[in-house]
């Protein structure tokens, strides 16, 4: 073992070695090495988070999917009824009307029947009073008859 | 790898492990310089600084190529590394760590360039024989080298003690445990000063003897003749450990130790 000047010339090379490392090697290495450490660490949570909210989305999705179809059954029930309802009212009325058709009607055919049985009165008391001069050949007084032919007449 | 120069120069096994175990060098004493350990070394760390320079200067965040791919792998691995130890900031000791790491593991692989291919080689282009030719490829196999990585961090070691907790409390910590009583403070002084200058010794020692004895071994394995190949294979094999292992392991206690530096007793 000699040790002698080289000693020294390996310490000076050390040392210039070292401080070139620590200048101009070490920091962009580590440097580039950290940073894609991190752009990776935030890539994992973002790709975490935007599953999150995927399934965020996914059951909010559902979940107004579930309301929409209430709302469309709530819809579809509440026109149902209403035209039950529409219907029933129609029925109502229809049958109103044809009370009030009828009604008429028969008023009608009573009124109807009521002035044929005044006109077939009158033709009977003519026929009658017609009859009677020809029967009996004789003039009768019609002015000093006539209530004896109209209390016939009320009686027919 | 191959034991030709034992048969062509007719060296001694002795003489040529001892041939292949001495440094390219010049000076006498202390002033001599191992100019393979510091030319490998000083390359090996150029290597390094250009293949990271030239990622960190195109990283990107967003998708990365091949290469930036591997450079993160290295990177985040002594980050992960540096964070389950060191527990604060201290913008050094991560830059610190992975120089230490990378460089130490492109030293030691060093150890597989087979021992005789690189003497060879400059034979052929310069002339000169092979046994007048010295050239270690390893620059860890140098206490020179493990020592000054050691020696650097030793001292960075007492200075962000001394930052952390004053100098007061770096004496205080010297010398308050692990007996805290005014008369064994000596003791105390004595026994932490002895903990605190084995861990750069460990540290230099450990790798060091490591790479030395892998070293020494693919040598002896060269002079055994033609069994050397499958030989050489199965400790080439080995080394796929030792390697990254003894790259670990100086990095970990390198964060170790700073970490020890910064914690407030």
């Amino acid at each position: 073992m000699n040790i002698n000047a080289t000693l020294i010339g390996e310490l000076i090379a050390f040392v210039v070695f070292v401080i070139f490392c620590m200048k101009f090697v070490w920091p962009p290495i580590i440097g580039a090495i950290e940073t894609r450490q991190k752009e990776i660490a935030d890539g994992l949570a973002a790709k975490d988070r935007a599953a999150k909210e995927l399934e965020l989305a996914q059951d909010s999705a559902v979940a107004k999917l579930k309301k929409a179809k209430a709302q469309a059954a709530s819809i579809v029930d509440a026109a149902k009824k209403h035209e039950a309802k529409i219907i029933e009212e129609a029925a109502g009325k229809a049958q109103v009307e044809k009370e009030r058709i009828l009604a008429s009607g028969h008023a009608e055919i009573e009124t109807e029947r009521n002035r044929a049985k005044e006109e077939l009165r009158q033709q009977v008391a003519l026929l009658a009073v017609a009859g009677a001069e020809k029967i009996l050949e004789r003039s009768i007084d019609a002015a000093a008859h006539s209530d004896i032919l109209d209390k016939l007449v009320a009686e027919l | 790898m191959s034991s030709t120069a034992v048969a062509s120069e007719a060296l001694t096994s002795q003489e040529y492990i001892k041939h292949h175990l001495t440094n390219l060098s010049t000076g006498e004493g202390f002033q001599a310089i191992h100019w393979d350990t510091l030319g490998w070394s000083v390359f090996l760390g150029l290597v390094f600084i250009a293949i990271f320079y030239r990622v960190a200067k195109k990283a990107t965040s967003g998708v990365p190529g091949k290469l930036q791919c591997a450079i993160e792998l290295v990177v985040g691995f002594v980050n992960d590394n540096v964070k389950s130890t060191f527990h604060g900031t201290n913008p050094l000791i991560a830059p610190l760590a992975l120089t230490i790491f990378v460089w130490v593991l492109l030293m030691n692989a060093m150890d597989w360039v087979p021992v005789d291919l690189l003497p060879w080689l400059i034979s052929v282009v310069t002339g000169h024989e092979m046994s007048h030719i010295s050239m270690k490829v390893v620059p860890t196999t140098d206490p020179n080298m493990t020592f000054a990585l050691a020696i650097g961090v030793f001292i960075l070691t007492i200075y962000y003690s001394i930052r952390i907790k004053g100098v007061g409390g770096f004496i205080k910590e010297l010398t308050t445990q692990p007996f805290n009583h005014w008369l064994l403070y000596p003791i105390n002084f004595i026994l932490e000063v002895v903990t605190l200058l084995a861990r750069p010794l460990s540290l230099a020692l450990r790798l060091f003897g490591n790479l030395y004895a892998g070293e020494l071994i693919f040598l002896l394995i060269a002079t055994i003749g033609l069994f050397q190949l499958p030989v050489h294979f199965l400790w080439a094999a080995f080394h796929l450990l030792i390697i990254p292992l003894q790259a670990f392991i100086f990095m970990m206690l390198t964060i170790v130790y700073l970490s020890l530096a910064h914690e407030d007793h």
